[in-house]
């Protein structure tokens, strides 16, 4: 099949020219090597089909970050699988001279190009006149194709230029083409871009007319000194971050309790048709709520991409990095990593996603690797049930609630511990030589193009269930197949010396259902787990219970709050915690003494802010960067601060 | 030497050279070559970075970028 390889500038239309070309049949791959996600479409012409390949967006061939590699080193290398057969490259019609040097290096490699000049619009409203004729006369060897990808002008005029591939007498063929100039020769390489913009200038004034007077670009910097303002930028921006948590916190609750629902339904339907037995266990309580962990976070990822997506279309996110760059900085973060840290706090996952704006790769995995610091929702029942448990109800100073200090202490601690975490990250796990390059374009507002933010959020999801959902299923069957099973018969035994009812009384019944349950997770693997970690729990102020609460918890924070309740076969009917506290404060040691105390309780809370307790955001960690080590660094490091955070709390309040 | 750090808000100023350092061939890649006029739109709310109009289109910069670039004030 050939292959077609999409080059340009960032803020070039090329995407929508992506979109156009490939609509909803694009995919994504990856280019080897790289964390750079490659974006793929077919397009087909009657029997033939091509594969369009979208390269990241850059101002050169040659590499000015990791990530910018891949355009090189596919080029550089005729016979790498992504090599293309033709290259569309495409322009920004209203800035020519810079967005031709990308053209004229690959031009000048003698590879078959097509000279997208996009926006052409946009050139004509401010004031720029293209002769296309004349620009045919210095690249004799390429196909000029006019068009305007948002509203879908010229897409005719392309896929017949890529048409002509196949055409014997197509224009492609050079006479002479010149050699690349190796990658770290950054002398030879700063030589060659001014000898080809002394070439551009030249171009440039003998193809493009200019009219005075330009509209749009008074339209941008009229709103610029709202939007960058000392003051008002900074409320405006803030107030974008209050109406996305808002979003991916509150009205993305309400689509995720029907799914909850409708998957609590399905299992207990597929109970009642199913014949007793493992595998309408397995299908049940393993296999459907493993689904439904999965397609829960939907709508917060759903949303918060609807939401990137109008601020990155529209042009505003490149000032908000404009903006928050200085404040940022001295954390080893970028002005973009603001937005999935709030995002965290409603929840890691989409969060984690959103990092994939942050072109430099050392910042995006900080902000990756700080986080699922942030206290998400999922941490708000075990902070509730924990707060209820053993912070006094009073006021302080006449007027603050302590228990709501507390809860509100927790979202501090997560926030500024992220913020030190990133600190220490870039004092001392960096490597020095890698310099922070901040050169961004400022691109004009626009409208955002709604098919555009409509397929990411379309391929965002894909990406989320197809590939971290994978991961996410099988932890949590293995879960719970640990909670299900356990060494021979113990289980079986010991639910069978419950003793059973004598009535058919719906109270003793469900009590005694409360009992069998109880009795059979203390029997299981994981019971068995809970005990053995025992002495390792016990100077946090643990005991086996808690301990076999905190493994199962491992599938999702709120897990903990459902595990306690079956440990100490608590009947659930609502959210309300009271029936639980209640237990839970009469729970005492041999010796007398309370299990749940102030110690032990804040010992518990400082865990949960800290410990990485989520296998979904795990197993997001791994999809977006590709690989192993970063989700179990995180799961090291975090887990190691949870320890020592909940000991010295413990060892404090003793 | 003056740098674009120390241009003046919207003085036109002329690009006399960049400074040799591992950012040259990309600043030069973004159109800041000898003999470009620019100016300084907007800075940042604590004065770092700076929005530059290059001719075209804004590119912003941390000062620290900007002092590579080296200027001559047009009059």
């Amino acid at each position: 099949m050939k292959k077609v390889g999409l080059f340009g500038n960032p803020n070039t239309g090329k995407s929508s020219l992506f979109n156009r070309l490939t609509g909803l049949k694009q995919r994504v791959g990856n280019f080897p090597g790289v964390t750079v996600d490659k974006q793929l479409g077919n397009l087909k012409f009657g029997n033939e089909t091509v594969q369009i390949i979208d390269f990241p967006g850059t101002y050169s061939i040659y590499p000015r970050s990791k990530d910018e590699q891949v355009v090189y080193k596919v080029i550089s290398n005729p016979k790498h699988v992504d090599y293309p057969d033709l290259a569309v490259v495409v322009v920004d019609a209203s800035n020519l001279e810079r967005n031709l040097l990308l053209f004229t290096q690959i031009y000048d490699l003698g590879m078959p190009t097509v000279l997208v000049l996009n926006l052409t619009d946009v050139a004509s409203k401010n004031g720029f006149i293209i002769n296309t004729d004349q620009l045919q006369t210095h690249f004799p060897n390429t196909i000029i194709v006019r068009s305007n990808a948002r509203v879908g002008l010229g897409m005719k005029e392309l896929q017949e230029a890529i048409k002509s591939l196949n055409d014997s007498n197509n224009p492609f063929h050079h006479s002479d083409p010149s050699e690349l100039i190796a990658m770290d020769d950054l002398i030879a390489q700063s030589a060659d871009t001014t000898v080809r913009f002394d070439r551009i200038k030249h171009v440039v004034a003998d193809v493009v007319t200019k009219k005075e007077n330009p509209v749009s670009h008074q339209f941008s910097s009229k709103l610029d000194r709202w939007l960058v303002h000392p003051i008002m930028g900074y409320v405006i921006f803030f107030s974008v971050l209050l109406i996305i948590f808002q979003t991916v916190f509150s009205l993305a609750s309400y689509p995720m309790d029907w799914i909850d629902m409708g998957f609590a339904q399905l299992s207990e339907w597929t109970t009642a048709v199913l014949p007793e037995g493992l595998f309408s266990h397995l299908l049940t309580e393993g296999i459907i709520p493993g689904i439904g962990g999965v397609l829960i976070f939907i709508p917060q990822i759903g949303l918060l991409f609807f939401l990137i997506g109008i601020l990155e279309e529209t042009g505003y996110m490149a000032r908000v990095v404009f903006i928050m760059d200085k404040l940022m900085r001295p954390f080893g973060l970028n002005g973009k990593s603001v937005v999935p840290l709030i995002s965290s706090a409603a929840c890691a996952i989409p969060g984690v996603m959103a990092t994939r704006t942050i072109q430099s790769w050392n910042e995006r995995l900080t902000t990756i690797l700080v986080a699922p610091l942030m206290s998400c929702s999922a941490r708000i029942p075990v902070y509730t049930l924990l707060i209820g448990l053993v912070i006094p109800d009073q006021q302080i100073w006449g007027f603050l609630n302590l228990q709501g200090l507390v809860l509100f202490g927790l979202y501090a601690l997560g926030l500024v511990t992220a913020l030190l975490v990133a600190l220490v990250i870039k004092q001392f796990f960096r490597k020095s030589t890698e310099r922070s390059v901040f050169l961004l374009e400022l691109p004009a507002y626009k409208a955002p193009r709604w098919a555009n933010v409509g397929l990411e959020v379309f391929q965002k999801v894909k990406l989320f269930v197809f590939d971290a959902g994978k991961i996410i299923l099988a932890i949590s069957i293995i879960l719970w197949a640990l909670a299900s099973f356990g060494p021979s018969d113990d289980m079986e035994k010991a639910a069978a010396s419950v003793i059973k009812p004598t009535t058919e009384n719906p109270v003793d019944v469900t009590a005694y259902e409360d009992q069998v349950a109880a009795t059979k997770l203390q029997h299981s693997y994981m019971g068995i787990l809970g005990r053995t970690i025992e002495p390792v729990i016990k100077p946090l102020g643990y005991d086996w219970k808690m301990g076999i609460s905190l493994l199962t918890s491992f599938a999702a924070r709120e897990v903990f709050v459902g595990s306690l309740a079956t440990i100490y076969s608590v009947h659930q009917e609502s959210d309300d915690p009271k029936p639980l506290i209640d237990r839970l404060r009469n729970e005492k040691y041999a010796t007398g003494k309370p299990v749940y105390t102030l110690a032990s309780g804040v010992s518990l809370l400082v865990f949960y802010a800290f410990a990485m307790q989520c296998m979904a955001t795990l197993a997001v960690v791994k999809r977006e960067t590709k690989s192993w080590k970063w989700p179990l660094i995180q799961l090291g490091y975090m887990g190691i601060l949870a320890y020592l955070g909940a000991f010295i709390a413990y060892q404090l309040l003793k | 030497m003056k740098t674009l750090a120390q241009a003046k808000l919207h003085k036109r100023t002329t690009i006399t050279g960049i400074a040799d350092s591992d950012l040259k061939p990309k600043l030069l890649e973004m159109g800041l070559y000898t003999g470009k006029v620019v100016s300084i739109l907007f800075r940042a709310p604590f004065g770092d970075p700076i929005a530059v109009d290059v001719d075209g289109y804004v590119l912003s910069m941390r000062l620290n970028e900007a002092s590579l670039v080296q200027i001559e004030e047009n009059n």
